[in-house]
């Protein structure tokens, strides 16, 4: 055979990957093969593969079962990984990880954003000295994550199993699809753990997708198939930049799904009944942008990303309608990253607040809620984007701050006229000051007197008293609220500011 | 068993079904009162109410059985 003529054979006959009857199963199941996906979510008519013909010498094993290289999307290079999970069961061999080493070293020196698509069974054991100790082995493929982290975009979709140590590649991630029903991640197996610590469960139970976008917080977005997690994929890519040093591209602006001015009628004058913020948001934002992450963890603190007038911002938001809008461990924990994503990649932040304050109980304090709410507060004065807080109904104590009151360096702080900012509520406030009084005091005198005490802690807290003393730079009527916003964010799109140096703070964590 | 769960800690505020009422994945069945603000807690799937195990100005913690559902 000519030399040629070779090659494109050779070429042919790996990229097809596993044998047949693996690649039909996959097809049979209405799923996509490791090259299908990326040929989805590339641009077409651009692709350059590194490492393929990676343990050529043994027939069986495809390029190591990884494919990796450069191509675009929305015409951006972007660097890759994919588990080829028709070969070995898409396990890691010392060839795969160094593969996977070398793009991400590509990734770092081209600056571009780097794409992981798992599906991996996990490392061959039998390989162990060849891939897992060393220098350039496993560990370094995250070690490598931990330098690419907030360089560059880092997305993970997960469309099988990340076993083991390969359950980290998602977790240094910046986001991770997880493909309902198909894709798992957990450090022991069902049956390791079974073996090991004694304890039954099933794959679902011990590291499913569901189990992780809803519990763990692991995952940020629960797909029901492949072709779902290339879109989200490629539509999340759109609020990034390339890298930390350029700023998000700014899209042609669209009118909000719903009208604005129906704003004043969602939010309720009783400060204690609940509303859908997320009706809110759809009333602010360009029509159909709103991506939100992380929706079924910790419902009770909305994080996501929009567009307002083309532009994309990051959106912390309270959710009345769950647990109060309340904050817990959990959504400080979900509020902290999502405020690091957006600060690590120059999108500015905008905080719609609606908070009774963090949730006290000797539950939440034995699990920690004081350092995990000083971690909120943290990430909070530490990002130096633009940050825009709105005091949509009422904010108390330390919601205030967790949700960029004024002394978190927001460039502005504005109100509706349903704000409500205290210390805490007039029911707690005055029980707390009065206590003594109110139980010398027996039946009407006692009502009179909690209700004057009441009256006259509410002007105290009046809105346009605290504007009168700066506390919030501007009262906005909600229909104008969207319009206010455009403006500021295009204004404050120069802001350049720096924290004071140092090797770094030592974070609540 | 299946159950209805509360979400945190707090009272209850208003019993919304009583046990041999069907419910539906996402109805109100119990409104709890926590942090000063009304709670409602949602069914989270489709089932008839068994037993209401708490009563109105009780204090649940967070995990405490509301409902148990068949």
């Amino acid at each position: 055979m000519k030399p040629n003529d070779e090659l494109l054979a050779k070429i042919e006959q790996i990229k097809q990957g596993g044998p047949e009857h693996y690649r039909k199963r996959v097809q049979a199941a209405g799923r996509l093969l490791a090259r299908e996906r990326l040929a989805r979510l590339l641009d077409p008519g651009f692709g350059v593969e590194d490492g393929l013909f990676a343990d050529a010498m043994d027939e069986g094993n495809a390029a190591d079962a990884v494919i990796t290289g450069v191509g675009k999307i929305h015409g951006r290079t972007v660097c890759y990984m994919a588990n080829d999970a028709t070969v070995k069961a898409g396990s890691w061999g010392p060839k795969t990880v160094e593969k996977i080493l070398r793009i991400q070293e590509t990734a770092a020196n081209l600056r571009t954003p780097m794409l992981y698509l798992v599906d991996s069974a996990g490392a061959r054991i039998t390989h162990q000295v060849d891939m897992f100790p060393g220098r350039r082995h496993a560990g370094r493929i995250f070690y490598n994550e931990v330098m690419l982290s907030g360089l560059v975009p880092q997305i993970c979709l997960l469309f099988g199993p990340s076993a083991a140590g390969g359950a980290y590649i998602p977790a240094f991630c910046d986001i991770v699809v997880m493909v309902d029903g198909h894709a798992s991640m957990y450090l022991g197996s069902p049956r390791m753990a079974e073996m090991v610590i004694g304890e039954k469960s099933s794959l679902e139970e011990m590291g499913g997708a569901r189990m992780h976008c809803e519990v763990s917080g692991c995952g940020d977005l629960l797909v029901q198939h492949d072709q779902e997690a290339i879109d989200a994929a490629r539509s999340y890519l759109q609020y990034f930049p390339d890298h930390c040093d350029n700023q998000p591209a700014i899209m042609p602006a669209t009118d909000p799904a719903k009208d604005p001015q129906e704003l004043e009628q969602l939010i309720p004058s009783n400060q204690n009944a609940p509303f859908d913020m997320l009706d809110l948001i759809e009333r602010l934002v360009d029509a159909h942008s709103f991506l939100e992450i992380k929706a079924l963890f910790a419902k009770e603190l909305i994080t996501g990303l929009a567009r307002i007038g083309g532009r994309a911002v990051g959106i912390v938001a309270s959710q009345p309608k769950v647990k109060g809008g309340v904050l817990f461990v959990d959504s400080a924990d979900k509020a902290t990253r999502f405020i690091a994503l957006c600060d690590a990649f120059n999108i500015p932040l905008l905080f719609l607040a609606d908070v009774p304050g963090f949730m006290i109980g000797s539950k939440v304090e034995r699990q920690g809620i004081i350092r995990h709410g000083a971690k909120m507060i943290y990430a909070v004065s530490e990002a130096s984007v633009p940050k825009i807080s709105v005091i949509v109904r009422k904010v108390y104590g330390a919601g205030l701050y967790a949700m960029c009151g004024p002394a978190f360096n927001a460039d502005a702080t504005l109100a509706l006229p349903t704000a409500y900012i205290a210390v805490m509520g007039p029911e707690a406030a005055v029980n707390a000051v009065y206590y003594n009084k109110i139980m010398e005091l027996q039946g009407d005198e006692r009502e009179h007197f909690i209700h004057e005490r009441r009256e006259e802690y509410c002007r105290d807290i009046d809105l346009y008293k605290l504007a009168s003393h700066l506390i919030v730079d501007a009262i906005v009527p909600p229909f104008r609220l969207r319009e206010e916003l455009i403006n500021r964010f295009a204004a404050y799109a120069s802001k350049r500011m720096t924290n004071p140096r140092k090797r770094h703070g030592v974070m609540p964590v | 068993m299946r159950v209805v769960a509360s979400p945190m800690a707090g009272t209850v505020a208003r019993l919304l079904v009583q046990a041999g009422d069907v419910v539906t994945v996402g109805q109100d069945v119990v409104i709890l009162e926590s942090m000063k603000m009304e709670i409602p807690v949602q069914a989270d799937m489709d089932a008839r109410v068994k037993a209401v195990k708490v009563s109105e100005g009780m204090f649940v913690d967070e995990g405490s059985i509301l409902l148990e559902l068949e």
